[in-house]
């Protein structure tokens, strides 16, 4: 009965990929976008052109038709944390329980790194029509190696605020804070309650709601960052990521 | 690691610059990075094939011989260029994996010799693409059938006797090899004559003869001439009787021998005639007797000691079955869905020779094969092992392929860690030996850690972790409050999802049929952890008691080794794919992909 269930699981997920397959092809043949020039980047972005030109083979080797969409942002950025995406985990549980002789479940660690990576995507897609683009991509980093203080800070706040209203209030807090959470996974030390983001979002707010309105707007948050001396030096810290 | 992750280091760490706002304690020192920015071309000449890359493109796999510091051994000074005395066919393969992320097997390249070469560069076959992993796990699977055919074939050839051998171990040889002495020969022949001349008797003595005089009616020879074919029958059967007899002797092995096909059919092949000389001649018994001597006709079987070629069908037979189950299978399916459609069909009409199902079974078997619809079955059959390949071996390989890299990644930098907290003065020598992708990559985690006040560990340490401290909870009752609630806390850190756990385990008794030893087992730990008395601080209370149930349990868990278990049923794929609390079975990563054996039941 298990496995008959499986088989049928298993056909709904294969359906999943193949439509993706379709709709990538479909995007490759319609969409190769070939980003503005290197003279027009340069000026536009704090890079050399040499710069530029690592940057681009990178992006264009792993998306060669010039747009990278949210599905494949995540993969890339959740190699990065240990345990790795949650994007894989019912899709081989329901196949292993057919393969094994044994029938044994198999479990991937429940971290996620796809949360941030979707508020990270949003953050760069600053066209907001589902794709970055070369441009978007380069921009972003531009700010975020190159930039002025400023702009960093400014970066940051459009980070968080996730629906774009100019404020961060408590709920967009502390979905963000989850989120990088999330990255940790579940083994840590010490282990994870469930109400540390909250204990953290609380403490964020502390520090940054001066007028204590719940919300923190733009120029509240630039003036605590710019008081907070160690976040000041660790602002230096990515600089010569480049 | 997957295609790119180098690349896309360092916008990874650009985007750490988000975690800092709400960083609690300051951030790590990044790594100091002195080798030059800007990107150049490297050299590479195969055997003269001059090959010509960015050495960020070899960057991209750290853990390969190409990306890593190990090229430098190859580096030639004088030519500026990184010398490798391999085929050049094969490297641009191996490139190309460095170009494209993914590395192809060409189809028409001797398997071993990839292997080698994909050795040499440092890279694990599992990253072979979907495109090519299949052709590559037929093509690598056939091979070392081949080998170990062959060996076994070398081990059992005419190597010449060892001295001092018993009389025992001759002869064994004998009857294996026939051709190392003329007496086995001998024998090797005088048996297949007398295995054919039973089979043509089996054969002869159902044909119809002449009658005897003074009777009408046909008699088949068995019956006419039954005394000789008693007597050949029983010549045979002796022959054969003293060849099992002989093997039997000479095995080095009895039991094995006992149990292996050969003598199997052998004693198939002689039962029949013992049981007729013992059954006494009752016409009840007669009937079931001669159903008896129909196993006589797996004499021919024995043939296959003779004949090479019967071995290898019979090889061949055994390692399709699970295609040529799936065959039966699919058309015993059909024949049954026919049978019924024509027996309800015919149901009402008069004078139908579908007197019920089975009896239209007959008749859909002897369609199905005249209409060639077995042709369909295997046109079916191909396809399947196409889909099996896709769906199952792609996804266990995919699996298989997402455990290593995890594991990876997992191990590098929980190394890393456990080597700096060991040895905080001397971490130059152990920054040597990592590369700078490793070093900028464990620096961001390391900014991970620091923005949440948590760090990584593995479940194996997480579990001690959980273990040591619910031990600690209650040995520091007596303690200040302070202490207290810092262990408590710790272990309510332990295991948080209490709630969920519960629910967790009420399903998995529900769903999982667990042995009924386990289930016992988690029962009494039940009881045994509620009995503990509560803390002093009442709001407490419910939290310790529940917490000290799921440390407790997580305890028992942790030292279950295997337990099987029936797929999930529905309930477990109708969640929504949050963090899962139906506990499962964790594969332990440090064992290497393939090997199932151990596993370790994690409950979340």
């Amino acid at each position: 009965m298990g496995a008959v269930v499986g088989t049928l699981t298993m056909q709904t997920k294969q359906r999943r990929p193949s439509r993706d397959k379709t709709d990538d092809e479909l995007e490759m043949t319609m969409v190769c976008h070939r980003p503005e020039g290197l003279d027009q980047l340069e000026a536009q972005t704090n890079f050399s052109k040499q710069e530029l030109q690592i940057l681009y083979r990178g992006f264009k080797n792993e998306c060669p038709s010039g747009v990278v969409n949210e599905e494949t942002f995540k993969h890339i950025y959740a190699q990065f944390f240990p345990h790795g995406g949650k994007v894989h985990h019912f899709l081989i549980r329901s196949s292993v329980m057919l393969l094994e002789n044994k029938r044994t479940y198999v479990f991937l660690c429940v971290a996620d790194a796809s949360m941030y990576a979707h508020y990270l995507f949003n953050a760069f897609d600053t066209t907001n029509n589902g794709s970055i683009k070369f441009k978007d991509f380069v921009m972003g980093l531009s700010i975020l190696l190159r930039g002025t203080l400023r702009e960093k800070l400014e970066w940051t706040f459009h980070l968080y605020d996730i629906n774009r209203d100019g404020y961060i209030n408590r709920e967009e807090m502390t979905e963000i804070v989850r989120a990088i959470y999330d990255m940790m996974g579940k083994y840590t030390y010490p282990a994870l309650k469930g109400d540390v983001p909250q204990q953290h979002v609380d403490a964020f707010f502390q520090k940054m709601d001066k007028n204590k309105d719940g919300v923190v707007t733009l120029e509240e948050f630039v003036i605590a960052c710019q008081e907070d001396e160690t976040m000041m030096r660790s602002m230096q810290l990515f600089e010569n990521v480049m | 690691m997957a295609a790119g992750v180098a690349t896309w280091l360092p916008f990874a760490r650009a985007a750490a610059v988000g975690w800092l706002p709400l960083a609690k304690k300051t951030m790590p020192k990044p790594p100091v990075d002195n080798t030059s920015r800007s990107d150049e071309i490297l050299y590479v000449n195969v055997s003269g094939v001059r090959f010509q890359t960015w050495k960020n493109t070899l960057d991209r796999y750290p853990d390969t011989l190409l990306g890593s510091s190990e090229k430098e051994f190859f580096y030639n000074e004088d030519t500026q260029e990184y010398f490798f005395d391999r085929d050049p066919e094969m490297f641009r393969h191996i490139l190309n994996f460095y170009r494209t992320g993914k590395l192809h097997y060409p189809r028409h390249e001797c398997i071993q010799a990839f292997d080698e070469e994909l050795a040499f560069y440092g890279i694990v076959p599992e990253i072979i693409g979907d495109c090519c992993m299949e052709e590559y796990r037929d093509r690598k699977k056939e091979n070392q059938e081949r080998l170990a055919e062959d060996t076994e074939a070398n081990e059992a050839s005419d190597a010449p006797l060892p001295p001092h051998s018993t009389s025992r171990e001759r002869l064994w040889r004998a009857f294996e090899n026939p051709h190392t002495s003329t007496m086995a020969l001998v024998f090797y022949y005088v048996t297949g004559f007398f295995i054919a001349v039973s089979v043509i008797a089996n054969v002869v003595e159902t044909v119809p003869c002449r009658p005897p005089k003074g009777s009408v009616k046909d008699l088949p020879c068995g019956e006419k001439y039954q005394l000789a074919f008693f007597c050949m029958d029983t010549a045979c059967v002796l022959i054969f009787t003293f060849e099992y007899l002989m093997r039997l002797f000479a095995a080095p092995s009895r039991c094995k021998f006992m149990r292996s096909v050969m003598s199997v059919i052998d004693v198939v092949a002689i039962m029949p005639y013992y049981i007729g000389l013992v059954m006494p001649e009752n016409e009840d018994v007669s009937g079931a007797f001669v159903t008896l001597r129909v196993f006589r006709v797996f004499r021919i079987f024995k043939f296959s000691r003779h004949s090479q070629g019967l071995r290898i069908l019979g090889y061949t037979l055994k390692s399709c079955a699970s295609e040529l189950g799936f065959l039966l299978f699919s058309l015993t399916m059909a024949i049954i869905i026919f049978a019924t459609v024509m027996f309800y069909a015919e149901k009402g009409t008069k004078g139908s020779t579908f007197t019920s199902i089975p009896a239209s079974f007959w008749y859909t078997i002897v369609t199905m094969t005249t209409l060639g619809l077995v042709k369909l079955d295997s046109v079916l059959q191909k396809h399947w092992s196409q889909v099996y390949h896709q769906n199952f071996i792609r996804l266990k390989v995919r699996l298989a392929r997402i455990r290593m890299a995890k594991k990876g990644t997992t191990n590098a930098f929980l190394q890393y860690k456990e080597d700096r907290d060991r040895d905080s003065d001397s971490t130059a020598l152990c920054v040597k030996n990592r590369s700078a992708f490793e070093h900028q990559h464990h620096h961001l985690l390391h900014c991970l850690e620091k923005t949440t006040n948590h760090e990584f560990t593995d479940e194996m340490n997480y579990s001690e972790l959980c273990m040591t401290e619910s031990v600690g909870f209650r040995t520091s009752r007596s303690t200040s409050l302070s202490s207290q609630q810092g262990a408590q806390n710790n272990s309510t850190g332990c295991c948080p999802r209490r709630a969920r756990r519960r629910a967790a385990m009420r399903l998995a008794n529900s769903t999982v049929s667990v042995s009924r030893g386990s289930v016992q087992e988690l029962d009494t730990l039940h009881i045994k952890t509620t009995s503990i008395p509560p803390q002093t601080r009442s709001s407490l209370n419910a939290q310790a008691d529940d917490l000290k149930l799921n440390c407790g349990e997580q305890d028992f868990t942790a030292a279950i080794i295997s337990i099987p278990t029936p797929p999930a049923n529905t309930p477990d794929e109708s969640l929504p794919p949050s963090p899962a609390p139906i506990p499962g079975i964790l594969r332990n990563t440090r064992a290497t992909a393939y090997t199932h054996d151990t596993v370790k039941i994690s409950s979340l």
